[in-house]
């Protein structure tokens, strides 16, 4: 018969010794990051659009030129000191107004995208969570609004309400969430099973709770790479948009207005094109390099 | 499978209604009268409207344009007088059409064959080259390439023609540009699931039976891998569409999709209307008609809707 005693003896400190975590312990987030420096496209990608945000946000400032300050002795100059992308038909320098564009273009990208985010995950995790008929309901709902094209909404929307971004933003946000409520409520169903929900359920934390702090947090993976696929979905709507017409109007400098503006001149100041173009390229290069650097970062498995 | 197939046909019709509700209903909300009132008369105004059917309540008019719709009437252009919306979409529609299946089955094509080549080739250099272009393929826009194409090969090389539609060579920048994208996401869709096809334990018994790489390559993995672009099909029939938007724009082709950016810029309402539910049903349609194919051919997608 064992005494209490002889239950639970303290381990020889050889044996103790001889077993040690190598790895020091690191948390999910710094996991993610170690993963996606790996891939360098995505790295230098995200530095690529640091910088462009920094440059976007601070350029306006340091320009000594308004983005709509014609000036007509200075018409269609090609790049100089003084005007490091030129100037358009009117005199206005473009390397402020491209600036301006590249603004416009971040805040619709990321804002409408994090609208799209919150909505689409509340709207998701409520009605995987919920499950049964009110999922059900819930989802053929969304399903009609997601059958019609965006570009639609947003065309409609701007006729109604003005060529400005916030119609833009409305537009985008319409239609937008509905993707992430999909994977927010795949995800959800799949999570709720899993065992640490069972126990935070038994231990009597309120749904909200469970759904908030527990599921959602476990749920993102997926959610991010689609967030940062948006981003340049939205962007490049907003460009198409201002480019043939219906986007944000003069003399508010988008990206698209400006490859419009230039679309007579393009044979004799190819330049003025040019420039409001690569810009936009650039951004929507970095940002689909980062979703897939960040795809691979989070799903170690998918990897090729 | 037939009660799927009932079922997503009637989601297609519920979704063309409410397009057709919110269209009409965001249109009459519009500020301003659709006419020139600075220089007509009130007695001028009153039969234009009685004419065009805007003097009687709103929802007698919601309920006369549903009707018309009905027996095929998109209703009159306001600003181009004596044109019906059915002649315009008559006019150029074949046009678009022409364009974007070119596009699509070029994009079929060749981002099928180039995903087969990224997930066969034994050279992790082609691989990954492959895919940073798949990536650059999907992230320039489309009018960007268009212009570029344009500047490239019609302006500064002069190899091509760019304005208009009157030979067959007239067409080969405007499908080229509308096409890049599709290329691109049919041939990562191709290389991930064609990658994940041959993985799977069928492959290596149809080895071990000693049929021939040819037949295994494309007899079985690619009618398998098929499936994602199946799915995918639908929406990008879409994209093609609006695509096209700004396609026609650039090269001057007299479709559909410059009648829609040019009444959208003349705010000419009635064809906005007719143009954006035509639109939307042609996609509505195209995504119905990918859905019932996916159900077709894959059968675990049958079995599950228990």
């Amino acid at each position: 018969m064992l005494k209490k005693e002889d239950y639970f003896k303290p381990i020889d400190k050889r044996v103790q010794d001889s077993e040690f975590i190598a790895l020091k312990p690191k948390s999910f987030a710094a996991d993610v990051w170690e993963r996606f420096r790996e891939n360098k496209l995505s790295l230098f990608s995200l530095y690529l659009l640091l910088s462009i945000i920094i440059i976007a946000v601070s350029g306006p400032f340091l320009s000594p030129y308004p983005y709509d300050g014609m000036n007509s002795s200075m018409t269609n100059r090609m790049m100089s000191i003084q005007h490091w992308f030129g100037t358009d038909q009117l005199g206005r320098d473009l390397f402020t107004r491209s600036l301006y564009g590249l603004r416009i273009s971040l805040l619709i990208g990321f804002i409408s995208t994090f609208i799209n985010v919150g909505l689409g995950m509340v709207y998701g995790g409520i009605a995987g969570y919920a499950g049964g008929k009110a999922d059900m309901a819930m989802m053929r709902f969304v399903d009609i609004i997601y059958a019609v094209p965006s570009l639609l909404y947003i065309i409609l929307l701007m006729l109604l309400f003005g060529s400005n971004v916030r119609s833009i933003m409305l537009g985008i946000c319409i239609s937008g969430w509905i993707g992430i409520a999909r994977i927010t409520r795949a995800q959800v169903i799949t999570l709720k099973e899993r065992d640490f929900s069972v126990a935070a359920y038994i231990q009597g934390a309120s749904s909200f709770r469970i759904l908030f702090r527990h599921l959602f947090v476990n749920a993102l993976g997926p959610i991010i790479v689609e967030a940062t696929l948006m981003v340049p979905q939205a962007i490049f709507m907003e460009a198409f948009l201002s480019f043939i017409g219906v986007g944000i109007s003069a003399p508010e400098a988008s990206l698209g207005t400006l490859a419009q503006d230039a679309r007579m001149y393009l044979e004799i100041y190819p330049y003025q094109m040019i420039f409001p173009i690569a810009m936009l390229c650039l951004v929507i290069f970095s940002l689909n390099f980062i979703s897939e650097g960040l795809g691979q970062a989070l799903n170690p498995k998918d990897r090729r | 499978m037939i009660r799927y197939i009932l079922k997503r046909l009637a989601m297609g019709v519920i979704t063309l209604f409410f397009l057709i509700t919110i269209t009409f209903f965001l249109t009459r909300i519009m500020p301003g009268s659709p006419f020139d009132t600075a220089n007509i008369s009130p007695t001028m105004l009153e039969t234009l409207e009685r004419n065009y059917g805007l003097d009687k309540p709103l929802d007698q008019q919601y309920v006369k344009y549903l009707s018309d719709i009905f027996h095929g009437d998109l209703g009159l252009s306001y600003k181009k007088p004596g044109l019906t919306v059915n002649q315009i979409i008559a006019r150029g529609f074949p046009i678009t059409l022409r364009l974007g299946a070119g596009a699509f089955i070029l994009a079929l094509i060749i981002g099928i064959i180039v995903g087969i080549c990224m997930s066969v080739t034994g050279s992790e250099i082609n691989r990954g080259m492959l895919l940073t272009l798949s990536t650059l393929g999907v992230s320039i826009p489309n009018f960007v390439l268009a212009i570029l194409l344009m500047m490239i090969f019609g302006v500064s090389l002069k190899w091509l023609p760019t304005l208009g539609l009157t030979t067959p060579k007239h067409y080969i920048l405007p499908v080229v540009s509308l096409a890049v994208y599709p290329i691109a996401e049919i041939s990562r869709l191709v290389h991930s699931s064609y990658t994940e096809e041959m993985n799977q334990d069928y492959v290596l018994m149809a080895r071990e039976k000693g049929l021939s790489v040819f037949q295994i390559r494309f007899k079985h993995i690619l009618k398998n891998a098929l499936l994602p672009v199946i799915t995918v099909s639908g929406p990008l029939f879409a994209f093609l569409i609006t695509g096209s938007f700004v396609v026609e724009s650039i090269f001057t082709i007299p479709g559909i999709g410059k009648e829609f950016v040019n009444s959208i810029n003349n705010r000419d309402y009635t064809v906005i209307m007719g143009l954006t539910i035509f639109v939307g049903a042609i996609v509505i349609a195209a995504n119905l008609l990918s859905d019932i194919v996916c159900v077709l051919v894959d059968p675990r997608i049958r079995l599950d809707k228990k």
